[in-house]
């Protein structure tokens, strides 16, 4: 008997394997997004996470950045290959001698998606939205440079017509600033200076009401070259061509689809199938790989921020200068950027950038030499690393990070005879820690909001809120302010070049590394120029297969 | 039988109420708040955000709006995606997590019951090891392994499969529901095989046998109910887990579901989507073990005689 069942069991086997193989084989996968998107200029791309929204007043971050850029557009509209700021929906503007009036033109033919025109007064109105205090909008601050803003932003005066910016007529916008901001027409390709549609807005609530229904896709009105078409949660947000859009002609795309991929394995996966032209990074042990075998799908570019970590000046032995400066001496960031990062990060000595706008900060001020940085630690009284008590790095849940931090403690215990104590925190404990100075040494970075090295440099002075060092220098903060009204160029930097040599005299911040960003791309992604701010304007995008 | 159910039933509700209030409090405890970010908000724009999500109040009161909203039927506005509402967010991401589970309840149920019941008809042979050594290896081999190798040779390799999304491209539920049935199916497997054994030692099988009666019509007709009690009980423990539990699974092939929501909740600290999802899963879980119960009761009616007795 179990003769014969183990030959039914057999034969069972047979058949479950010949089903289970002809429903694969027959599973036709069909042409990837990749080989029908030529055809459909469709472009599929990986954008990391779920946007918390797409109300440009509501939102930070760069995910809302990358869908927000497709369905609306500002007064000036970034260059695709420089960024400089070209005219968007203002067809040209005036700027006063003191450099403190603009008066923008806007076009005559800038619609929102429903047909309505884009007028001055819904720039007015849009800002008085953004400044509203009820509306609690992280990124207000980004139009402080106006007049008035940011007292109306805190409450202090309650009258929008006090604010520096007003309708002259339909078309034509007058903004007057509280000090001459060379980088202001940068400032108005950022989202959080864009106008968005009073009308639609206040259907579904009041002005200063953020999360309302109006960003769905049924409801939506924007003024991009694209408009939102489907929102699924976690899983796609496609945006169609908007025919309405002034410079519809140009625009090549028909759709981009946006995937949240939050894991970079998965996000590599798809790439690699054909789902995604580009993703929005790529995990650290896959690019010794595609540099190798397939060069032409790895795209490694400067960005626009830096690694660095954050040193705790208010106690020992920290508070010393000289510990500090030995701690910054003896880290060898190119061995970091080789063996750890790998993806043609740049060693950074210095906290702004290389070329931020032009900017080049003071080189060579403290150079990795451990002879130097252990005469340091014996003038500091602890020849020698004796003495020194043991201190805690905190950096957040992250393998790059664990990584680095390791190879600093080890870099420092060589060096400096001096123990580290690592210690890794949830994304959010480490953020109260860090906020509330219960640190000692952590791991930080910050991305620029705009070109130019003001974005980097202000946040250090006294109190400021991304300070959180307990680091304070009545210079720096002088230089800061003044650079505020400097309105050439070239003194301007010198301004700032010398509170940069203060903040790495004082080493508050061991800067580490300028970011790239390395990510993967499909070369039939056409019309996409590498820039410090990992912006692409997609009025210049389009796929067509490279040969 | 009524009586016993009742009573569970009655003992479910105090549990919830407990996980509600544990979790309101626990998450609130936590260090670091929903709106901290790297770049650090003004204090008057947190004010404005705390006072907007009623985190001004003081504990107990929200604690008590909470309750009271939910007895509503109000979850809350998600404190992190801010045009959405809690119950909204579970209601697209809840079809998507059960209909995963449930392929994958399926799976298990197949393989696992087929092989256990190869293991059990020849203990100690190599239809019994061969079987029982892959479940071993299907409850030792974690889904964030099997899912990129699953992904590695059918998506990448044969190029048979989709390697992610869900209801987008045919074919493309086939691997996250192997993927996230396997170790159930091995566990099933397992408890097969032990039920059956035990239930094919038993006199009367002797007697079937006795009387001539094929392995077969043994199995199916005599033993396979008695010896299945064991994987039944597992079943609601089983279906829940898959629930709660399938966030690796849709993280490594990008399914919108359920588990994603709850795990990135959590990172967020958006208090309200973690108190909805664990209200959701905990009442889950509470209910099909119930169900479970009253299964296993029905397959094996002197269970609830028993637990009366006590």
């Amino acid at each position: 008997m179990p003769a014969i069942l183990f030959n039914v069991r057999f034969l069972l086997q047979q058949l479950c394997l010949l089903a289970v193989l002809s429903v694969l084989g027959g599973c036709d996968l069909g042409p990837s997004n990749i080989e029908t998107a030529t055809e459909q200029q469709i472009l599929h791309f990986g954008n990391g996470a779920e946007p918390k929204d797409l109300d440009p007043h509501s939102v930070t971050g760069v995910t809302e950045n990358n869908i927000i850029s497709a369905l609306f557009e500002g007064l000036t509209s970034p260059n695709p290959k420089t960024l400089a700021p070209e005219p968007g929906v203002a067809a040209s503007w005036t700027i006063s001698d003191d450099g403190k009036t603009y008066i923008f033109k806007l076009r005559e033919n800038a619609l929102w998606s429903n047909g309505d025109p884009v007028t001055a007064d819904d720039f007015v109105w849009s800002w008085q939205r953004m400044l509203s205090p009820g509306m609690a909008s992280e990124y207000a601050y980004q139009l402080f440079t106006v007049k008035n803003a940011k007292p109306f932003n805190q409450g202090d005066i309650s009258d929008f017509s006090q604010v520096g910016v007003r309708a002259l007529d339909a078309k034509t916008l007058q903004v007057e600033l509280e000090n001459p901001t060379p980088y202001f027409l940068s400032l108005l390709t950022h989202y959080s200076t864009f106008a968005v549609h009073p009308p639609t807005i206040l259907k579904h609530g009041a002005m200063d009401e953020a999360g309302t229904l109006w960003t769905r896709p049924n409801n939506f009105v924007g003024n991009g070259p694209f408009t939102l078409k489907t929102w699924r949660l976690n899983y796609i947000i496609r945006v169609s061509k908007n025919p309405l859009y002034w410079g519809a002609d140009e625009v090549r795309l028909n759709e981009i689809a946006f995937y949240p991929v939050d894991s970079a394995l998965t996000e590599e996966r798809m790439f690699r199938t054909g789902v995604l032209h580009i993703t929005s990074t790529i995990p650290v042990d896959k690019i010794a790989v595609y540099k190798r075998d397939y060069p032409d799908k790895i795209s490694i570019n400067p960005y626009l921020g830096t690694y660095y970590y954050r040193i705790n000046v208010k106690n020992k032995p920290l508070n010393d200068v000289r510990v500090r400066r030995a701690l910054a001496m003896s880290i060898d960031r190119d061995n970091i950027v080789k063996a750890i990062t790998k993806g043609g990060q740049i060693p950074a000595y210095v906290y702004t950038p290389p070329n931020t706008q032009g900017y080049y900060a003071t080189p060579g001020q403290l150079k990795y030499d451990i002879a130097k940085a252990r005469q340091l630690l014996a003038e500091a009284g602890y020849p020698d690393g004796q003495g020194f008590p043991e201190v805690e790095l905190t950096y957040n849940t992250s393998d790059a990070h664990r990584r680095i931090a390791v190879a600093i403690q080890q870099m420092w215990k060589d060096a400096l005879n001096i123990d580290i104590r690592l210690s890794n925190q949830d994304w959010k404990v480490y953020l109260s820690r860090v906020q509330s100075l219960d640190y000692e040494i952590a791991r930080a970075a910050w991305i620029g909001d705009y070109p130019d090295p003001n974005t980097f440099l202000d946040m250090f002075v006294t109190d400021g809120g991304n300070n959180q060092t307990g680091w304070s220098n009545p210079e720096y903060d002088r230089l800061i302010a003044l650079a505020a009204t400097q309105t050439d160029q070239q003194q301007r930097y010198a301004t700032f070049r010398a509170a940069e040599e203060i903040l790495i005299d004082e080493s508050p911040v061991i800067p580490i590394y300028t970011y790239t960003r390395v990510q993967l791309k499909q070369p039939q992604l056409q019309g996409w120029y590498p820039n410090i701010l990992d912006q692409h304007p997609y009025q210049a995008a389009y796929i067509e297969d490279a040969n | 039988m009524i009586r016993f159910f009742l009573s569970r039933l009655l003992q479910a509700i105090p549990v919830i109420f407990i996980v509600i209030t544990v979790t309101f409090f626990m998450v609130r405890a936590a260090p670091g708040g929903p709106f901290d970010a790297e770049k650090v908000l003004p204090p008057e724009v947190i004010e404005r955000l705390n006072e907007r999500y009623n985190l001004d109040a003081p504990v107990h009161e929200q604690y008590f709006d909470y309750i009271a909203n939910l007895a509503r039927g109000d979850f809350g506005p998600s404190f992190r995606y801010t045009n959405r509402s809690v119950t909204e967010m579970i209601g697209a991401g809840l079809p998507i997590t059960f209909e995963l589970a449930l392929y994958a309840i399926m799976i298990a149920l197949v393989i696992g019951i087929f092989a256990g019941m190869l293991a059990a008809i020849k203990p100690n042979s190599a239809q019994d090891y061969i079987p029982m050594s892959l479940a071993m290896t299907g409850i030792c081999m974690p889904s964030f392994l099997l899912g990129p190798l699953l992904v590695l040779i059918f998506g990448i390799w044969l190029q048979w499969l989709p390697v992610s999304g869900w209801g987008y491209a045919p074919g493309d539920k086939i691997l996250p529901a192997i993927t996230l049935g396997s170790t159930y199916a091995a566990y099933i497997a397992r408890l097969t095989r032990g039920g059956m054994l035990e239930v094919l030692a038993q006199d009367y099988i002797r007697t079937a046998k006795a009387k001539g009666l094929s392995t077969a019509n043994i199995i199916f007709r005599h033993a396979l109910r008695g010896g299945l009690s064991p994987v039944v009980a597992f079943l609601g423990p089983a279906i829940a887990g898959l629930l709660a539990g399938s966030f690796v699974v849709e993280t490594i092939f990008q399914i919108p579901g359920l588990g994603r929501f709850y795990v990135q909740a959590a990172f967020n600290r958006d208090y309200t989507m973690i108190l909805g999802t664990t209200i959701l899963l905990s009442t889950l879980i509470v209910v099909l073990n119930l169900l479970s119960d009253m299964l296993a009761v029905w397959l094996n009616p002197k269970l609830a005689s028993g637990q009366q007795q006590q």
